[in-house]
Parts: structure tokens; sequence; C-alpha cells
């Protein structure tokens, strides 16, 4: 394990009543890189995002970040810490519009309590006309400016994945997971995407990331990490892990479905 | 959303409530003049008190989503402490110079409402992990347990604090200084002073980063997690902000009534609440006076008119029409009477 | 969605069992066994020690279980018609406790139509009032809720509670507030005869319930495993969208599920009423304990139910033997949330959030 990692996910092991999903997984992500995690279907890779973001608990082992242990955190304690999501099923919050759903991301900044909120003091006020210009600069960069006023629940499922990662941004994350970041995109949309996450990469936001496109995912990564029936098969450069015979095996053992 | 951007519908809403009031202090009897009998300052308080239970309900139910059908509790506990610490003070061991003083029944009603908030959020941090039907019954339960206890004399019948099924009566009005606020047409403003402030408060809740969490966490506890939201503390929070503002409502309402009874405050008027907080529109506050009224006005339209013109079915038919009036909104008009365009689509009720 | 919701929802969640409590409570939760476990011990111990202050000796206790089983029978037989019409339609009939009331009221008022004498007579009155309780239900579904199939889950449920508003209003209308004298099935009078074994004390009534109660449920059972229709309910109960590809028409087997919980109220109804007082407003209590019952039970399985009101029935007799006559309600309802939050795994449908 060397000393710069972000995030140190050790041995971890989970079972849902007795049903392995991962087993005695080790990985980790160095900070400013963009790490693709890949792997069958049903290998477990939703289970180690849900690990990380303290969904759930691990049966055994250890996940680090930032020097911290993550275990028996509730989720928002890791979103405080710095980790933020995409869901793979896109989880948008039916009736709000685009920017209150960035507004929601910067939830923690307002560091208003419900008193505070009922009052409407002035600081609270002071400080919301801030996150509204922050949310606002937020869409301007995800492109999302038009849609501002937008109930989501109109939306094509495009834009929709564009929504949920102005909202994770806005938790200013060092670290960003992204669940299958290029479903349900068309080829565009989905350059669009991968343009994007490297930006983000630039600015220095680690991303960790599930993609089942595999030209999306080696064009992506600095660094693969491919899972298989809850264990971790091999880690490495995209180039490498592509060839690697144990790989193919998985994946003709199961038939592409990027 | 700027700041207040409803303050001019709340300041309309208080002069018309402040015109009804001065007209019913000039002249009373006015409005029930006009009406037919139909609204008397007697129902416009009623339908005052159950505003203020309604902004909670309407902030916990409608945008946290979290069903409650047992808050007629906290509104009884609200009015049981009122009545049980004026009317049994002296048994209570409370110096008479206290228990007289024109401020001691505000102070009770105070602390009342921290008293059954704090309860509230000890509760609530338990039994709010439920979800869907099984919050909607465990709240049913705590309800019915809450009645239980008050009808039960607190299970300590030798000290008769809640005066068992009769409850308490002789619950002093309230006053300021000498003046004593009374009659109903004076009471009238301390009432609808309260529902607008708890109005306001429920606004100002609604568009606050806290609003945005309730109505996050309603559409999606996992993605309102993912961004830092405390679900757990939030649902608690709203929860025990409901239940205090139904105490306060209590309070009132003992000192409206001058006596309390637990029948008031059991099962079927949990359900009452819910009903009007549906028939007004719980994913909007203005839901809360408009369901009550609406209710209320229900109510007293069968009881004085329809039913009072056919002389062979008496009254009783009351209920009847009444279940049955309910189940119609219900199928044809689920969202209530106002809803906001921004929560619609998460309200229970277009689901 | 168009449809009724329990099936479809869209999936909302990660994939796996994640805690029903999101936070710093989820996990480390003792397993419900253990829970449940402990309950029951704590329980018999205060049975014990409040029962002890009272001088109680074993035929006491064995008496009480008795007489517990009994009102258990009928708790059973309203949360099995929760169960039914819940695991069909999803919804929670509130109105299920104005079938419970409707059964003897209207029994009581056949039989009296009837010359008020004799068993055959008696017998034809709880038939008719059975059947009529039965169709009463199917129009509360057809005309109320059968509509209303897309609506949310809560504006279901206060349809049904407008129902039984509605139709206790009615009886209130139709039969005052008096209560009214059912009489024993073995007796044909106010009277019941009573019978010594070992030691306990038994009306013969007692015996008409187990009875009844018995055929009622293995009745429903043979209905549900051996005919065609049956097995076209429990096909609804399991995947509706499935049930309706495959040519069953849901809505006819929700009307069914309906007028079999009528049934259900009905007889639990009419057995009890000759050692009650059968008033119009009876149901809110039976409607209640047994909704406490399914709970128990799981909501979804229909031993869970019978053993959910047998339980309650015998809890609730012990503990009312040894407390206070007005605490005796409160059981039921400390044990429903107690056992909604020792059952973390009972959410069964994600519901409307």
């Amino acid at each position: 394990m060397s000393q710069d990692s972000l995030l140190r996910v050790e041995r971890v092991t989970k079972a849902f009543d007795g049903l392995v999903a991962l087993s005695e997984v080790s990985l980790e992500v160095r900070p400013g890189q963009i790490k693709g995690l890949i792997g069958p279907n049903g290998a477990g890779k939703t289970t180690l995002f849900n690990l990380i973001a303290c969904c759930l608990a691990p049966t055994a082992g250890d996940i680090v970040f930032c020097g911290r242990s993550l275990v028996g955190l509730p989720p928002h304690r890791a979103a405080e810490l710095g980790i933020a999501r995409t869901f793979q099923n896109v989880q948008v919050f039916p009736g709000m519009t685009v920017l209150e759903h960035v507004l929601v991301g910067l939830h923690r900044q307002a560091q208003a309590g419900l008193v505070a909120c009922a009052l409407q003091t002035v600081r609270l006020r002071r400080t919301e006309r801030r996150l509204r210009e922050e949310a606002e600069a937020l869409l301007d960069r995800l492109g999302l400016l038009p849609w501002a006023e937008v109930p989501v629940e109109t939306l094509p499922f495009g834009l929709l994945r564009r929504v949920e990662l102005a909202r994770a941004l806005a938790v200013r994350p060092k670290l960003l997971l992204l669940d299958e970041p290029g479903s349900g995109l068309n080829p565009t949309e989905k350059q669009a995407m991968s343009q994007l996450v490297r930006g983000l990469r630039d600015e220095g936001i680690t991303v960790f990331l599930v993609e089942h496109d595999m030209t999306m995912v080696m064009g992506l990564a600095d660094e693969v990490a491919v899972l298989d029936h809850g264990a971790l098969l091999c880690e490495g450069p995209p180039h490498l892990v592509q060839r690697d015979p144990r790989v193919v095996a998985a994946y003709l053992g199961e038939g592409d479905d990027a | 959303m700027t700041a207040r951007a409803w303050a001019g519908t709340w300041f309309l809403a208080a002069a018309g409530v402040a015109v009804v009031g001065a007209v019913e202090l000039a002249w009373p009897g006015t409005a029930a003049r006009l009406t037919r009998g139909l609204v008397s300052t007697d129902l416009l308080i009623r339908a005052g008190l159950f505003t203020v239970v309604l902004v909670g309900l309407n902030l916990l139910m409608g945008y946290a989503g979290q069903a409650s059908l047992g808050q007629a509790a906290f509104y009884g506990l609200g009015a049981f402490a009122s009545a049980i610490f004026t009317v049994r003070a002296q048994a209570l061991g409370i110096p008479a110079s206290v228990a007289g003083a024109w401020w001691w029944p505000w102070l009770v009603m105070l602390l009342a409402a921290v008293a059954v908030g704090a309860f509230a959020l000890a509760v609530g941090w338990v039994i709010l992990r439920l979800r869907g039907h099984y919050l909607a019954m465990a709240t049913l339960g705590l309800g019915i347990i809450v009645y239980i206890v008050l009808r039960e004399n607190l299970g300590m019948p030798h000290l008769n604090l809640t005066g068992g099924f009769d409850g308490i009566v002789g619950v002093p009005r309230l006053r300021v200084g000498g003046a004593e606020l009374w009659p109903v047409q004076v009471y009238y403003f301390v009432v609808w002073a309260a529902a607008l402030a708890s109005m306001a408060l429920g606004l100002n809740v609604v568009h606050s980063p806290a609003g945005r969490a309730l109505r996050a966490l309603h559409g999606s506890e996992l993605a309102a997690e993912s961004v830092g939201v405390d679900v757990g503390r939030l649902k608690a929070q709203i929860f025990a902000l409901s239940a205090a503002l139904a105490s306060v409502a209590g309070s009132l309402y003992a000192h409206f009534q001058a006596a309390v009874v637990p029948d008031t405050f059991g099962f079927v008027p949990s359900l009452e609440l819910v009903v009007m907080s549906a028939v007004g529109g719980m994913s909007s506050i203005w839901g809360a006076p408009l369901g009550a009224l609406a209710v209320l006005l229900l109510e007293q339209l069968l009881r004085t008119h329809v039913l009072g013109l056919v002389p062979a079915v008496s009254g009783e038919l009351e209920p009847v029409v009444f279940g049955l009036v309910l189940v119609v909104i219900m199928m044809f008009w689920p969202a209530g009477l106002v809803s906001s365009r921004r929560v619609q689509g998460t309200a229970w009720a277009s689901r | 969605m168009a449809e009724p919701a329990t099936t479809e929802l869209p999936a909302r969640t990660v994939p796996g069992p994640r805690g029903p409590a999101p936070g710093a409570f989820a996990a480390r939760r003792p397993s419900s066994r253990v829970v449940l476990g402990t309950a029951s011990a704590v329980l018999l111990l205060v049975f014990w020690a409040l029962g002890r202050r009272l001088g109680y000796g074993l035929s006491e206790y064995l008496q009480l279980l008795v007489d517990g089983t009994v009102t258990g029978s009928v708790y059973a037989l309203v949360a099995v018609g929760f169960v039914v019409v819940y695991r069909v339609t999803g919804v929670i009939n509130f109105a299920q406790g104005a079938f419970v009331m409707l059964g003897p009221m209207l029994a009581i008022t056949f039989f009296r139509a009837l010359g008020g004498s004799g068993g055959l007579a008696l017998a034809a009155a709880a038939a008719a009032a059975v059947l009529a309780t039965a169709l009463v239900a199917t129009a509360v579904h057809r005309l109320t809720l059968h509509p209303a199939r897309a609506a949310s889950a809560l504006t279901r449920i206060i349809i049904t509670v407008g129902v039984y508003i509605a139709l206790q209003g009615l009886a209130l209308r139709v039969w005052g507030p008096r209560p009214y004298v059912m009489p024993a099935f073995s007796t044909l009078h106010m009277a019941d005869r009573f019978l010594e074994v070992g030691g306990v004390t038994l009306q013969a009534q007692s015996l008409w319930v187990w009875g009844l109660g018995l055929l009622t449920v293995v009745g429903l059972v043979v209905f549900f495993e051996h005919t065609l229709v049956g097995k076209a309910m429990r096909a609804c109960a399991v995947n509706r969208t499935a049930a309706r590809l495959m040519g069953i028409r849901v809505d006819r087997m929700a009307t069914l599920a309906f007028a079999l919980a009528g049934v259900l109220g009905a007889v639990g109804g009419i057995v009890l009423a000759p050692s009650t007082r059968p008033t119009y407003d009876m149901g809110l209590d039976l409607g209640l304990k047994g909704f406490v019952a399914a709970i128990a039970g799981g909501l979804v399985s229909l031993p869970g139910a019978v053993a959910g009101g047998l339980v309650l029935g015998v809890l609730e007799s012990l503990w009312a033997g040894v407390t206070v006559a007005g605490f005796k309600d409160l059981f039921a309802f400390v044990m429903l949330i107690l056992l909604l939050l020792a059952r973390p795994q009972g959410w069964l449908e994600g519901g409307h959030e």
C-alpha cells in the first residue's frame, strides 16, 4: 500500500445472508487519478460502491479514506468527508428543479439547522443567495443552465445523468464515485461525459467509476481494476488489463454486455 | 426562491383574517347572519386551531413524505398539559402566586410544546426508520397508546391528573396582564395569530435548505444521503416540529373549550386531521387553512343545512354523508384543493 | 403509473438488501428472533410478577389462556381478512372493522325477522348475514377502491376510512347506539351453557367460536389450494402483472378478495356476538386488533395472521388478567409498535415515498 492513496479498500468481504458478494477485495485509488472498475454483471461492483459510500457496512475488512476508516459511518458522513456519487439507475428528486437538485447538493454548506430555517435568519438568507450563485455557476459549467428552472421529470435521460453529476459535484468531493455514467447515453453524449470527467480529474477531483462500455472506460481510466464473482481479478493500466487472459476469460464466459 | 416570495399572499391572508375578526368584534354574529348560520366565530376558531396542527402535518406528510396517523395525540398532550397545570396547579404543589399569575398558562403552553417536541424527537428517532404503511401503522399505534394513557389517568388513578374519561373542566381563559382574552371574538385573534405565525414558520421551512432537503428525502432518501443530508435526524426534527405545533394548538384549544376530554384526541380525530390535510392539499402550507375550513364547513353544512331540510332524517346521517363525501373527494380530487406545482409530482396523492 | 402500485414500483434502491435504516442505527441490530425471544421472556416474567401480586395460580392462568384463544380466534379471522385484501390489492382496508360489525347486526335483524326462535332460523339468519356482508364488501370495492385503483396507497387508505365512517354511521342510523343481544348458539337464548374442563370454565359458545373459526380458515385454505379461482387469486398476490398476462382478471380477483374479507369479518363478528353485546361501533376495536394481528403475522401470510391473532388474543387476555381494566387495550398497540420495529425486513412494499 502506497502512502499517497486517497482511498484504500483492505480485504473487504461483504455477505448478504450468507451469500458472498465480495470476498477479500483490496484495492486503492490514488489522488488525481481516474480509476475504472469493470467486471461482468453480478461481479460486485455496485456493492463495492455502496460500501465506499457507507450505504452498506462490510462484513469484514476495512475501508480507509484520507487516513480515516469509513466503516460504521452513516452515508451522510461519507458525503461530509468528501465522497460524492451518482447512481446506476438515476436517483433524482421528482418535482424538484435542476437548480434545486444542485442546491440540495450544497446542503452541507448551508449550515442551516431547522430552527434557523423556520425563522429565516438574516444569515440564512445571505447564505442562500451565495449558494444560488454557486449553483448557477456549477450548472453553467455543465451546460445545464438553460434547464435550471425545469422540473427534472420533464428532462431526457441524458440530461438526468448530468444533473446527478452536478448534484454530486456540489458536495465539492475529493472522491467522485460514478456508477455507470455512460449507460443509457448515446455515443455523442458518452463522449461529452468522458470529456467532462477528464476535466474534473484535471481540476483535482479523483474519480472512481464503474462502466460497462469498454471503449469509454479504456479511453478514460488511468488504471482499471477487474472484479469477477466478488473477487479482484487483476488491476493495472487499461492496455495491460485488456490483454490479461483471465479478464478475457471472465468476459467471454459471460458475454460482453457493453 | 427569493426571500419570502410568499410574503404577499401571507399578508393578504392576514388582512382577510383581521377584517373578518374586526367585523365580528364590532357586530358579533355578522358572519352567521350572512351565511345563514354556516360560519360562526366558533367555527373559525376551530379552523385556526386545526391550521396550526395541519401546518406541521403537511410538512411531515406532504413534504417529508412521512405518514402520521396519530397526530391527535400530540394535540391532546398539549391540551392536557395546559389543563392539568392550570386546573390542578394546587394539587401539584405549584404556589398560588405562580399559578395565579397571568403569564403562567402561557409559560405552560410553551413548556408543553417543548416537552411534546422532545418526546416526539425521541420517539421519532426510533419509529421514523419505518416506511410507508408501516410508519403509518406505528404512528396509529402511538396515537392510541397516548389516548389510552390519558383516558386511564396516566396509570395513576389515585392522583386523578387527567380526570379519566370525563377529562378536566374549568380550564381558565388566557389573559394578558389583567385583561382576559375573551369573549370568543377576542380569542379569535389569539388563535389566528398563532395560525398565521405557524403558516409563516411553515412557509419559511419550505423555502429554505431544510425544505429542499425534506422534499429531496421524500423523492429519494438514498440520493439525499449521498449529498450529506442527515435523513434520520431531519425526519425526527420535522416530526418534533409538527408535534410541538400540535401541542400549542392543543393548549389553545384547552383554554378555548375550557374543558378537555380524552375522546377529542383519539384514533378517529387523528384520521380527521389526515382527512383535512388531504382535502386541503398536503403538499402545500396553504392547504392547511383551506383543508381545515373546507372540512369544518362541510360538517357544519351537513349538520345545519342539508340534513336539516329533510325532517325525516335527523342529524344522525351526518357521519354517513361525511364518510361518503370523503370517499368522493379522495376518488376524484386526490391532490386536495391546493397543491403547489412543484411538489405535486412527489405528493402521495399524485402517485 | 396507471396500475395498482405494489408490483410495479420502479427500482429505487441499490441491489442487495440494503438495511431499512440508513445511517448509524442501520447495522448492529440483533436478529428478530432474538428480539422476539427476549420480549416473550420479559412478558412472561411481567405476567408472572403481576399475577403473583393477585395470588394467581396455574388454573387462573389456564383460564386466561383459554379465554384468550376465543377472542384470539376472532382476531385471527379479522386478520386473515386484512391479509387477503392486502395481498391481492395492496390496500390496508380499514373498512374491515365495519364488516365485523355488520355480520352480527344483520344476523340479529334477520333472526328477528325469521321469528326470533329456533336453531334453523338462527343458522339461516347467520348465513344470510354473512352473504349480505360479502355483498356489501363487494359493492365497497366496486364503487370506491376499484375506480380509485390508480391512486396512491394513502389515498386508498383514506377511502377505506371514509367507507368505515359511512358504514358505521349507517349502522348508528339503522340500529341506534344501544347494544344488541345475540342468542348463544347452543341454548338459543341469552344465557349460555357452561362447561367445566380441568378447572377451566368454558362457555359453550367458545366451542362454536373455535369450531366455526377453524372451519372458515380450513375452507379458505381449501379454496386457495384446490380451486382454480383460489389459485388465480394467489397468482395475483404474487405478481399482478404476470397474472394479468396469464389472462387472469385481476380486478375481479380484487373484488373477490373484498367479498372474502366480508365473509371472514362477518363470521368473526357473529361467533363472538353472543358473548359480547354487539353495538354499531364494535368494528373499530375488533378491526384495529385484527390489524395488529395481521401485522404480527407479517401482513402477507395467512398462517401468520392466524397465529398472530391467537397469540395476540392469549397475550392480551393474560395482560388484561393481571393489569387494571383500562389498560387492556394498551397491550395490542404497544405490541404493534414493538413488532414493527423488531421486523426491519418487513418492508414488503416500497409504498409511497
